[in-house]
């Protein structure tokens, strides 16, 4: 060995370390900035300043600003905050177990069985957990978001079954469940059609502090687990085969980690309905930032997901004044094209 | 010093046997074997079962071996393309199974490897990015990194060019040598077999046709007979074993 090809190789993967910190950072500090605007938006505008004093001692600014912040803005950016993150953690996941870069909450039709127990529940009262009234919505979709996806993992372990197979699943469970709810929209009345209709849009407007506290405790209790297997997901992306020889059980890896994924996704849909480009696009726009190192790409990917929600949130409330249009429409209106232009003007391939 | 042997191993897919009571003399540290085999004779079925990503009957016995995970296996390349820096591709393989946080003695064994391989020059190019060859000579520094006591490697020079073929091969053999490191590589032309194995394993139909010293398994005999090539085996100017395709 040469010590100085020693050095330059430890030169090179420190500062490709340090550039992938100072991205993280940045998102960081962008995620701040835009979380402060988000509480600062809405029919009262208030100053950033005047927002950070509420923010840092409660007690020292007007009952009215107070409560508006705190009571009424907190939960709704804090859930924006919490549900971007874990749509893209979510997503991020379900690229790397199934390899396959359409891989997300949304495309596996997990959102979409979210969906449906939702609707079944606005529109007939039916209680698939009779026992919490108050959460008859929320649980309805959560129990059909976690069957949908424990249908996937399922079919995924037959033999014969590929990655590609399984995304083709997940979209026909995406018409499934559309065909239900439009079935369940013709027999329901009218004012339940509407209800349902803006359930699927996405709407943050359902956060409230307890639906922030079990949405945040999920996603905390998910990133340590997925982070500790960091460098068995990094690999995967090599390819079954390579992780394989590099000592990675695949099969229990995969389980653990649908199992976590799965558990985010259908918590943050049941909570704020159907969000379906954040899973897609949070991952991709921190894979091209940070690269394949899950190290990197983890915290990376909660980042970009809580950042591009906490600005869709800002969005859905500046575009139309005194109007918030759901966030789901926002964030697909607004980052779609986005998305397109970020792969278009790649010149080397990001998957 | 570390040994292999297999004793009456089997492996099947789906209800359909693949490999059918192989069984090896000690195949010791310190040599390079061949594994030798017409195409779907069983030769990567049989590194995977050495390696344990598959069970079946019989038994592999590793024994001397003073590391915790004595074997490293690089399979045939996949096509994969990850964005992933050749650096950190390398690095991956040797932190699995390790903590999140990597040290100067990965790094120093990272670049060691690399500059084994020559390959230190592409070490911030995107994985995806190389040529077939480049992502070879990037797989067996991925298997070499994890410091193996034995080595199984799938056709590790199918996509090099002449040169890097004997590059490698030498280096495989220089490795065997001086650490005693046991390495098996499935290889398809006889003639680098000829030249730089100690030994050879020949696999036909799941089952073992020959194992032994190379100059006794590589005949004109068995490549009839495996092979179905009319070939001579005969010492050129220099005293070296050549192989003559009829």
């Amino acid at each position: 060995m040469t010590d100085i090809g020693a050095a330059e190789g430890r030169d090179f993967y420190r500062l490709l370390v340090l550039r992938r910190q100072a991205i993280l950072a940045a998102l960081a500090v962008l995620l701040v900035l835009s979380f402060c605007a988000d509480l600062a938006l809405g029919p009262a505008r208030y100053g950033l300043g005047q927002v950070v004093g509420a923010l840092i001692s409660p007690g020292s600014v007007d009952d009215q600003l107070r409560v508006i912040l705190w009571d009424i803005r907190m939960p709704v950016a804090l859930m924006a905050v919490i549900v971007g993150a874990s749509l893209s953690i979510a997503g991020l996941q379900m690229q790397t177990i199934l390899n396959n870069p359409l891989a997300s909450p949304f495309t596996l039709g997990i959102s979409a069985g979210a969906g449906f127990g939702a609707a079944l529940a606005l529109a007939f009262g039916v209680a698939l957990f009779p026992f919490a009234v108050d959460y008859v919505i929320p649980i309805n979709a959560f129990l059909m978001a976690m069957l949908t996806a424990l249908a996937i993992y399922g079919l995924s372990l037959r033999r014969g079954v590929s990655s590609e197979t399984i995304v083709l699943l997940g979209i026909a469970l995406v018409f499934i469940f559309n065909a239900l709810m439009s079935l369940i929209q013709f027999f329901a009345s009218q004012q339940a059609v509407a209800a349902v209709v803006f359930w699927t849009m996405g709407s943050l407007t359902k956060a409230t502090w307890p639906k922030v506290w079990i949405s945040l405790a999920i996603l905390a209790a998910s990133v340590p687990l997925l982070a500790r297997r960091g460098w068995s997901l990094t690999s995967m992306r090599l390819g079954d085969a390579k992780a394989e020889s590099m000592g990675v059980n695949l099969r229990t890896l995969r389980l653990e980690v649908l199992v976590i994924v799965s558990l985010l996704a259908s918590v943050s849909v049941s909570f704020v309905g159907t969000i379906g480009f954040i899973g897609l696009v949070g991952p991709h726009v921190a894979r091209m930032l940070l690269g394949e190192d899950q190290r990197f790409l983890l915290p990376g990917a909660a980042l970009s997901g809580a950042l591009i929600l906490s600005v869709g949130s800002i969005l859905s409330k500046i575009i139309i004044p005194g109007t918030v249009i759901p966030i789901g429409i926002v964030t697909s209106i607004v980052g779609i094209p986005f998305f397109l232009y970020l792969i278009l003007s790649r010149r080397s391939q990001s998957w | 010093m570390v040994t292999l042997r297999l004793e009456d191993v089997g492996a099947s897919y789906g209800g359909r046997e693949v490999l059918v009571g192989i069984s090896t003399p000690v195949l010791e540290g310190g040599q390079v074997v061949a594994l030798l085999g017409p195409n779907a004779a069983g030769k990567s079925t049989l590194f995977r079962r050495i390696f344990g990503l598959l069970r079946g009957p019989g038994s592999v016995r590793i024994e001397g071996a003073t590391v915790p995970r004595p074997v490293a296996y690089m399979p045939q390349d996949n096509g994969a393309r990850p964005v992933l820096t050749v650096y950190e591709a390398v690095l991956l393989a040797r932190m699995q199974g390790r903590r999140l946080k990597v040290d100067p003695e990965d790094h120093a064994e990272v670049e060691r490897v690399m500059d084994l391989l020559t390959i230190g020059h592409l070490r911030a190019r995107n994985v995806g990015d190389l040529s077939g060859g480049q992502r070879q000579m990037v797989g067996a520094a991925q298997a070499l990194v994890q410091n193996p006591q034995i080595l199984l490697m799938d056709e590790p020079t199918s996509a090099l060019d002449l040169s890097r073929q004997i590059g490698l091969l030498t280096l495989l053999r220089r490795l065997a040598r001086e650490q005693g490191l046991l390495i098996v590589v499935a290889i398809h032309d006889l003639g680098h077999a000829l030249r730089f194995a100690d030994a050879c394993l020949v696999i036909e139909g799941g089952r073992l046709a020959a194992s032994g010293p190379t100059s006794e398994v590589i005949t004109p005999a068995m490549l009839r007979r495996v092979f179905d090539v009319d070939a001579r085996v005969e010492e050129c100017s220099r005293g070296k074993l050549q192989l003559i395709v009829d």
